[in-house]
Parts: structure tokens; sequence; C-alpha cells
């Protein structure tokens, strides 16, 4: 836990201090106590800052939000890059940007509103006498499968070039993050991942069984439909400034459990969740012969580390 | 999925009446065959222009090259063979895959079978200039072979093996790691993406029967191993302890459906694209009726996969013609709200 902290606050500090130029630590601190620094204001205060809490709540949000899912549904695959509701947001943006010509905040928001239609559609679909978690993945799955044929449809059907922009957005970026989205996921996560750690102590006691957290006054459904909630507004406001970065929601959480056995699983899944995401930034930015955006790297580096730790534990599964 | 409870009311009757048991499901395999007739007759009959049967009949039996019905078949027939095999393929790897895994949820696309051919493919048309189709196959078979290899190994490390969950969860990292991979060739050449775009949908539109010949192989050795794993697929079905208990070869019989479903999906995968659902959702509602011994299932698996996808390639004909949907996203938006339909029937047991 203590590593993961140290770990985020380097990716931080590395993240702020090196680019183009390099700027020693504390001109970087000089600009964020507002002073005037020539050349690093402009490059570090406009450029990097944003950019960096950008990537750290995005990756705390997806972090929480697959964890979240993954855990109430007691299944790994459970996270909502599986289940459909990425897809969601995936396929209204990329239907906009291809078929519409859309740009920008717009972009933003039909992606938000998609994630949310499909969460819900979903959800509405496993409700028979309650929700099960294993009828809500399946469900989630094969509306995910569709909205994947949607997607790669509208690739068909348009131009190259907006194709591959479409492209890009699919696999999620930070290139253009400023202080506006900056600004907006710190109001979100300001506001979700207290809620989400709330939400995420009755999960121990929702695992008792439906009955018997019923009996200990946490409805099981309502607690379920209140984590459901909080979790794709997680994920719907990460998606909406960041576009689907790959992976991130089902790589944090099964890595924390692999990393720190202990006993809740949420904070360090939302710290693995911005390192994977600081990492990846900075290794597709610095690091690479071609510029590659975060969400192909989230991927390619958080994939290959999840299968050594599923290949060095002898133990069975660990908790997830 | 040891036993899913969809398959248990057939079971508890058959312990009763074994004999008319197997007359119900003898029956239904003739009516499906039926169906594929029927399936494959208007596959020749609906494309960009309606053929009349009589001019289709005649087509395929009068030796007259230059009647419009022998164009008419010569240039659909390929392409309805191929969905009929691509079809009984896909369906055939997923019912051995979700016996073999003991897992609901296998189905090519998941074991990182679909990411193992698309990233060869990928591959293929960034450095080797590959173009054909009859090209792509080797690319898209080595590719869907070292994936699941990597899958199943990775998986089977530690004392008890390769778990369901393991599986699963190794299956769907792999696929993050290759799926990342294929977008960061994509998106730094766009020519390759747009020659890959068509291919990622999924189609049996331009067949022939050259490539059709390619394939046939692969998926004859495919359908061989799987009806020999039948067996062992049942005994598996009790789960690995008592499955070892009752002295059967546990890795072996997995190792040989694997294989099975390796080759069936990857040569499908190679010539049609990846084309989703087909794999998980036949399986599954074929079981309703079979029951869940493999003697069955896999027979019925086979022939309703290929009704599924000759049925799909007709209505993405008919829907949007003179042009067609490809059928890979045609099942999907058949099969997926059939899947919801029957997951909400079911009482889907935890995964």
């Amino acid at each position: 836990m203590a590593v993961l902290v140290v770990l985020v606050l380097g990716l931080v500090l590395l993240s702020l201090t090196v680019g183009e130029r390099i700027y020693s630590p504390v001109d970087v601190l000089r600009v964020i106590l507002g002073q005037d620094v020539p050349g690093a204001s402009f490059t570090v205060g406009r450029l990097r800052l944003p950019r960096t809490i950008t990537s750290v709540f995005v990756g705390v949000s997806l972090g929480l939000a697959g964890t979240l899912f993954q855990t109430m549904l007691r299944n790994p695959l459970a996270s909502p890059d599986i289940i459909g509701i990425s897809f969601g947001s995936s396929a209204a943006a990329v239907t906009a940007i291809a078929l519409f010509g859309a740009g920008g905040p717009v972009v933003s928001f039909i992606a938000l509103a998609g994630g949310l239609l499909v969460a819900l559609v979903v959800y509405a679909l496993s409700y028979r006498r309650g929700v099960l978690g294993s009828r809500l993945v399946l469900i989630g799955i094969a509306v995910g499968t569709m909205l994947v044929a949607v997607i790669n449809f509208v690739l068909t059907r348009t131009s190259v070039y907006k194709a591959a922009e479409a492209l890009r957005w699919l696999t999620g970026s930070l290139n253009s993050s400023f202080w506006d989205d900056a600004a907006s996921m710190t109001l979100a996560a300001i506001i979700l991942v207290p809620l989400a750690l709330l939400v995420g102590r009755r999960l121990e006691i929702l695992e008792l069984g439906d009955d018997s957290s019923t009996a200990l006054g946490v409805p099981a459904d309502r607690t379920r439909l209140i984590i459901i909630v909080v979790a794709v507004a997680l994920v719907s406001t990460a998606t909406a400034s960041a576009g689907p970065v790959a992976f991130v929601a089902f790589l944090a959480g099964p890595i924390a459990a692999r990393l720190t056995p202990g006993r809740s699983l949420l904070v360090p899944a939302a710290l693995v969740g911005a390192a994977l995401v600081l990492g990846a930034d900075f290794i597709g930015s610095h690091l690479l012969p071609y510029t590659l955006p975060v969400g192909v790297v989230t991927g390619a580096v958080g994939a290959p580390y999840l299968l050594w730790l599923l290949a060095r534990s002898n133990r069975k599964g660990g908790r997830l | 999925m040891t036993r899913t409870p969809v398959g248990e009311t057939p079971v508890a009757s058959t312990v009763k009446r074994p004999a008319s048991r197997r007359a119900r499901l003898t029956l239904g395999l003739a009516i499906g065959i039926v169906g594929l007739a029927v399936a494959s007759a208007l596959s020749l009959v609906f494309g960009s222009r309606i053929v009349s049967m009589d001019e289709i009949l005649s087509g395929l039996f009068n030796r007259d090259p230059e009647s419009f019905g022998a164009i008419a078949v010569a240039s659909r027939m390929p392409r309805t063979v191929l969905a009929i095999l691509v079809g009984g393929a896909l369906g055939l790897a997923g019912a051995v895959m979700q016996g073999a895994t003991r897992n609901p949820l296998a189905d090519p696309g998941i074991l990182g079978i679909n990411l193992g051919s698309a990233l060869a493919v990928v591959v293929g048309i960034a450095v080797f200039d590959i173009d054909s189709a009859r090209q792509y196959i080797w690319f898209a078979l080595a590719g869907a072979a070292l994936a699941s290899l990597l899958v199943y190994a990775i998986a089977s490390r530690g004392r008890e093996g390769a778990t369901p969950l393991k599986l699963a969860l190794a299956g769907a990292a792999t696929s993050a790691a290759l799926s990342s991979l294929v977008s960061a060739v994509l998106l730094t050449r766009t020519d390759v993406f747009d020659v890959f775009r068509f291919w990622q949908v999924g189609g049996v539109g331009g067949a022939d029967f050259g490539q059709i010949a390619e394939i046939a192989p692969f998926l004859l050795a495919g359908l061989v191993l799987a009806l020999f794993s039948a067996r062992g697929l049942d005994v598996l079905a009790l789960g690995d302890d008592l499955a070892r208990g009752l002295g059967a070869h546990v890795g072996r019989s997995r190792a040989i459906a694997g294989l099975s479903a390796v080759l069936l999906a990857g040569a499908a995968t190679a010539i049609a694209g990846p084309i989703g659902f087909v794999g998980l959702v036949v399986p599954h509602a074929v079981r309703f009726f079979t029951g869940p011994h493999h003697r069955w299932l896999i027979p019925y698996s086979v022939l309703f996969g290929a009704i599924l996808l000759v049925v799909a390639d007709v209505v993405g004909r008919v829907i949007a013609r003179p042009t067609d949907i490809q059928v890979g996203i045609m099942t999907a938006i058949i099969g997926a709200p059939f899947f919801i339909f029957l997951i909400r029937r079911a009482k889907v047991r935890e995964l």
C-alpha cells in the first residue's frame, strides 16, 4: 500500500518534470504555488499539470468502478469495459464522430449519455425478481457484443479518415486534456470517490448473502443499485474526459488483489488505476518511437503484468 | 458449468424413458437438417436480385453455363457452402470450449483466438503486404494457435491447473494486450486500417471454392477431434476432482478438446473474419433441448450453428439490398437479443 502511494507520487512528479524540456521539481513546485517561472509557467502550468490531474482522476475513477463491479458481482470479468458500459459510450461517440461529424465536448457528452443509457438497459434486462450477478454479466456481454458490431459497422460505412479519427477516440487519449477536463474530472472525483468508498464498505456485508445482509440493515437489491449507479457515474465521467482508456477498470482490481492481499481492495485498486494511466501515458508520449495514446499502452503494459502475476501465483485465484 | 440447470429438465425425464428421448433427439436432428436445406435454398434464391426456385434448379442440374440460374448458382453457391462450414465450425468450437473449460462464457473471443488471429493478420498486412484471403488464413491460424497456447500455458501454471476462472482471466488479459498491439499498428498505419476494418466485420461474401478447399482439412481435423473428445467432456463436466477419481485423464481430455476448438475457430476466423456470438449462443440454445451430453450437443451445435450463419447471411443480404450487411454484424444483432431472452428465462447459476 505504502509502495503504491510512493509509486503514484513518483509518477506524478515524473510526468510533471519530464517532457520536451526537463524542469526541476523546484520549478514545478513554484508553478503550482502560483509563481511566474519563464517557460515552465506555460509548459507545466497549462499543459502538463491539467494532463497529470486528468490522468490521476481517470485512473482512480476507472480503478474504483471496475473493482466495485468485480467485487459486487464476484467475478473478475464483470468490469464495466467487459459488460458493455464502455461500449455504450464508444458506440454513441463513434456514431457521432463518423456519421455526424461531431467533435469536442459534444462527443464527451454523447459518450456519457451512451454509457448511462446502456447501463440502465443492461440493469433493466437483468432485473427479474432481483438482479443476479451472473445474469447481469451475461446480458452485459451480449449487449456489448451487439454494440461492438454497431461500432465495426459504422467504421466500414465512412471514409477512412473519419474512421481513423473515430479509432483514435476509441483507444482513449489524453492529448487534448486541458484545464476544462481537469476541472470537471476533479469535481466529479470530489463527489464520487468518497461515495464509492462509502458504498464499498457495504460490499463486505453484501458478500454474506442477500438474506443476511438485509437482516443486518443493508437491503441487498437497493444497495446493489446504488453501487451500480456510482460505478457507472465514475466510468462515464472518465470516459467523457479521456475516451474509453482500455482495460484499466478490468486490470486494476486483479493487480491490486495480488499486490496487497489485504481486506479492502478499493483504495489499492484506485492507486493501481492511477499508476496505470500515469505510467502508460508517460510511456506512450516519451518512450516510444511513435507517440501513442494512453489507451494503447494501458492494455499492452497492464495485461502482460496481470498475466505475469497470474503465472507466478501458485495460490488459487486470490480474492478476485 | 457442471450441469446448467437449463439442461436438468430433459435429463430428469430421460432417466425414466431413454428410448423416447433418443427418438425425440433424432427427430430434432432430422428437422434441423431440413431447416438447413431450406435456409440454403433461400440463400441461393435471395441476393441483389431474386432468382426463382425454378431457375435455381435448372441452373443446378442443366449444364447450360449461360443461363441466369446457372450464374446465380455459381456466385451464390460458394458463399452458402462457406456459411454452412463456418457456422458449423464456430458452433462446435463454442460447445467444445464451454465443455473443456467448464465456463459458460467460453467462446473463441474470450480465449484470445479472435485477437490472436487479428494481430497476426494486421502484422501480415503491415509487414508482409498480404492482401488476399488465401494468405490471411495462414497468418490467422498461426495467431490463433499461439494466442490460445499462451492463454492455456499461463492458466495451467500452479498446483490446481487450468481452472475455469484462471482460464477466463488469462484469456481476457491476453486479449487486452493483443488488442492494444492491434490498435498500436492501426493508429500509425492508416492504410493497414483501411484493409483491416473490412476483415474485422466478418463476412462470407467473397468466398470461392479454392479458399474453402484450403481450410477444409483443418475443419475436418477439428471435427474428428471433437467427436473423439465427447466422452471426455462429459466426464470433465463432473468437476476435475471427481473426473480424476473416475480415472479420467483430465489434462489430456482438455488438451484434445482445446486443440479441436483452436483448429475449428482459427480456420473459420481466418477465412471469414472474427464472427462473434455463434460460438457463445448456439451451444446454450441447443442445450435446452439436448441436455448436457456432448454426444448430442456436438451434432446439434454443428447443425444449428450452420443454420444461424446461413440465415444471418440471407437476412443481411435482403434488408440492405443491393449491398449487403456483413454476416458478423448480423449474427451479433440477431444473436444478442435471442441470447438475452435465453438468459432471462433460465436460472443461470453463479459462473
